[in-house]
């Protein structure tokens, strides 16, 4: 296991690697007129700390028997996905730009027959923590010290699936998956709160057998920390990390608003999110 | 004739695949005393997964062990896995292309006196629909393991039915060994009438042609254990010989193998006489096996009456 001071550099670094790629999030949902800005802008930063720093992974050699596995049970999200894909090097930038498009590799919800990088399909949400715990199995099986990420949307965990998982995966005693849970209280239809009642989230999944950590999802220390810290437990368990997000985070606003879960921005709105993330950008790189 | 249990035969066939092959993991839903596969996991408990009560979790953890290079052999009563799991089947396995064995057992109404509930009659109209699966419904009990052989064999979303009830041993070893997928077998020559089945229903079917052998009629029994794909060739050179198709199911009439013959069928623009024979989009009920068959209109004497009435015109 990698065990790694997050010094203010590399911190700086992966903020700014987040930036860019919430401004490639923007330019591809404007241009394909659709999409999920709200839980891309939510989860980017969690995905950018797994590829660009926490994973083990070979962009060149996608199916490496040895590599770590991400899972984005919360498909909707895909764009976040393939732009850290693109960036990492798994397929050519350029195809960014084709999202949603007839003949795409990149299809609207992740789609792993025609996406190099991707584990499995999603899109219909709930199925994606099960399919880890299968990767997760094979990995005790095959004695492989692989580790199996996956992301949840705190609506996702609605689903009764993902609680069939949650508990297989601690009968199993499957401490190589960590599951990280996009907690932006926001849904389609509402606040998380108001829809279904997720609360008390903390303790629902200790009480199924789970390690729990609980951060700020937008602090790339944080993140960071917790990674670590979920992959250096030795009690058998699988542990989640309470990611505590905002919807839409970095375009202010689309922060908390609901319109902003599957609209896309027109060009006005584009061009406002450009700009406040270019800002943001400068301000990372150290300019002026 | 001998009545062995399908089911016995996959257990001791996945034990078999097992022996052979160390990539061949086993999962059940509380059910692998019924579906046999306790047999896999006694003798390869490493390799076994009970997953619960809990169906839907079981496709997609299916799915994930085959993206490590597992055959994931996955195993409850046809109304829970397709029935429950559509969704899971369609994302995880079908649309991912996961090397994912569903064979399921208790499929059809001879699954008797537990009811509608526990009979399933759709799960081939579900399956069939999903691009990149294939459907198997094997009729003679040491099939049902050479069905098992196959599906390790070859890569890709599979599905397998097999019925409770005992089944009667119809082939002999070199027939089994010859099978292959998208390919039937013709169990019986005949030129005035095809009748096409599959499962229990093909014995009946050859029981109905003995019976219509002494009427006079000389019916053709061609086994479609293999639904999709389907041996399009031989149907289409039996019903252009015979002019006259009858299919024999214990599916609903809809979306079953029937509908996938009568799709061929129109669609070469074949000009024959055609019924379908199923569960007439009723719901089945509590009952003897027998009397189920009777009941619903499947069983020989209903073939034979079918037969001889699209024979009489
Ligand atoms: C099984 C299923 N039901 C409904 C939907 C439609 N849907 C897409 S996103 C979404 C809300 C998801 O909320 P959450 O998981 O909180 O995602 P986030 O807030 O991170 O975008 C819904 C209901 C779906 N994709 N899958
Ligand atoms: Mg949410």
């Amino acid at each position: 296991m990698k065990k790694h001071v997050h010094d203010n550099e590399l911190v700086r670094k992966l903020n700014l690697i987040a930036t860019r790629m919430r401004k490639k999030i923007i330019e591809m949902l404007y241009r394909a007129k659709s999409g999920h800005p709200g839980g891309c802008l939510s989860a980017i930063d969690a995905i950018v700390a797994l590829y660009f720093h926490h994973m083990r992974h070979d962009p060149k050699n996608p199916k490496d028997s040895n590599r770590d596995r991400f899972i984005l049970s919360k498909g909707h999200a895909a764009p976040a996905l393939y732009a850290v894909l693109a960036e990492c090097g798994y397929f050519d930038k350029k195809e960014l730009l084709r999202l949603r498009e007839i003949n795409s590799i990149l299809q609207g919800h992740p789609a792993n027959t025609l996406t190099p990088g991707v584990e499995v399909s999603t899109g219909s949400l709930g199925q994606g923590l099960s399919f880890a715990v299968g990767v997760a199995l094979a990995g005790k099986l095959d004695k492989k010290d692989y580790r199996v990420y996956v992301l949840i949307g705190d609506g996702e965990a609605e689903e009764g699936q993902i609680w069939e998982a949650a508990a297989s995966a601690s009968h199993y005693r499957l401490d190589n998956l960590i599951a990280m849970l996009d907690r932006n209280r926001l849904q389609i239809d509402g606040t998380t709160e108001e829809i279904y009642g997720l609360e008390p989230i903390v303790e629902r999944w200790e009480s199924f057998g789970w390690n729990v950590l609980e951060i700020d999802g937008h602090d790339m220390k944080q993140i960071l920390d917790a990674l670590d810290k979920a992959c250096s437990f030795k009690n058998g368990k699988p542990t989640m990390i309470i990611m505590n997000t905002i919807k839409g985070k970095g375009v202010s606003f689309m922060e908390n608003n609901l319109k902003f879960h599957g609209i896309a921005p027109n060009e006005e709105e584009y061009k406002m999110a450009m700009k406040e993330l270019e800002e943001l950008e400068r301000k990372l790189e150290g300019k002026k | 004739m001998k009545k062995i249990n399908p089911r016995d035969v996959y257990g001791e066939t996945l034990v078999k695949l097992g022996e052979q092959n160390p990539n061949i993991v086993v999962l059940d839903a509380d059910l692998s005393k019924s579906t046999k596969t306790y047999k896999f996991g006694e003798r390869f408990p490493d390799r076994f997964f009970n997953m619960g009560i809990a169906e839907a979790n079981m496709v997609s953890v299916a799915a994930g062990l085959a993206s490590c290079g597992k055959i994931v052999f996955a195993s409850t009563f046809a109304v829970f896995v397709p029935g429950k799991t559509y969704d899971q089947i369609r994302m995880s396995v079908a649309y991912s292309n996961m090397n994912v064995k569903l064979f399921c057992t208790h499929a059809g109404i001879n699954v008797g006196k537990d009811g509608f509930s526990h009979q399933m009659i759709e799960d081939i109209a579900l399956m069939r629909v999903l691009p990149n699966m294939k459907v198997f419904a094997p009729s003679d009990p040491y099939q049902a393991g050479r069905v098992a052989e196959l599906m390790a064999e070859h890569y890709g979303p599979m599905y397998a039915r097999v019925s409770r009830e005992p089944m009667y041993q119809i082939y002999e070893r070199d027939v089994l060994e010859e099978m292959e997928i998208g390919k039937s077998i013709k169990v019986r020559e005949g030129d005035d009438i095809t009748l096409l089945a599959h499962g229990l229903m093909l014995h009946e079917c050859i029981l109905a042609a003995r019976d219509l052998e002494k009427r006079g009629i000389s019916a053709e029994v061609i086994d479609i254990w293999s639904i999709k794909p389907l041996n399009e060739n031989e149907i289409i050179k039996s019903v252009r010989k015979t002019g006259r198709v009858i299919t024999v199911e214990e599916h609903s009439i809809i979306g079953g193998a029937g509908s996938a013959v009568a799709e061929l069928i129109a669609e070469k623009g074949i000009n024959a006489k055609f019924k379908r024979m199923g569960i007439m989009d009723v719901f089945s009920e509590s009952g003897d096996p027998r009397d189920l068959f009777e009941k619903y209109g499947i069983s020989k004497e209903h073939i034979v009456k079918n037969s001889m009435e699209m024979c009489s015109d």
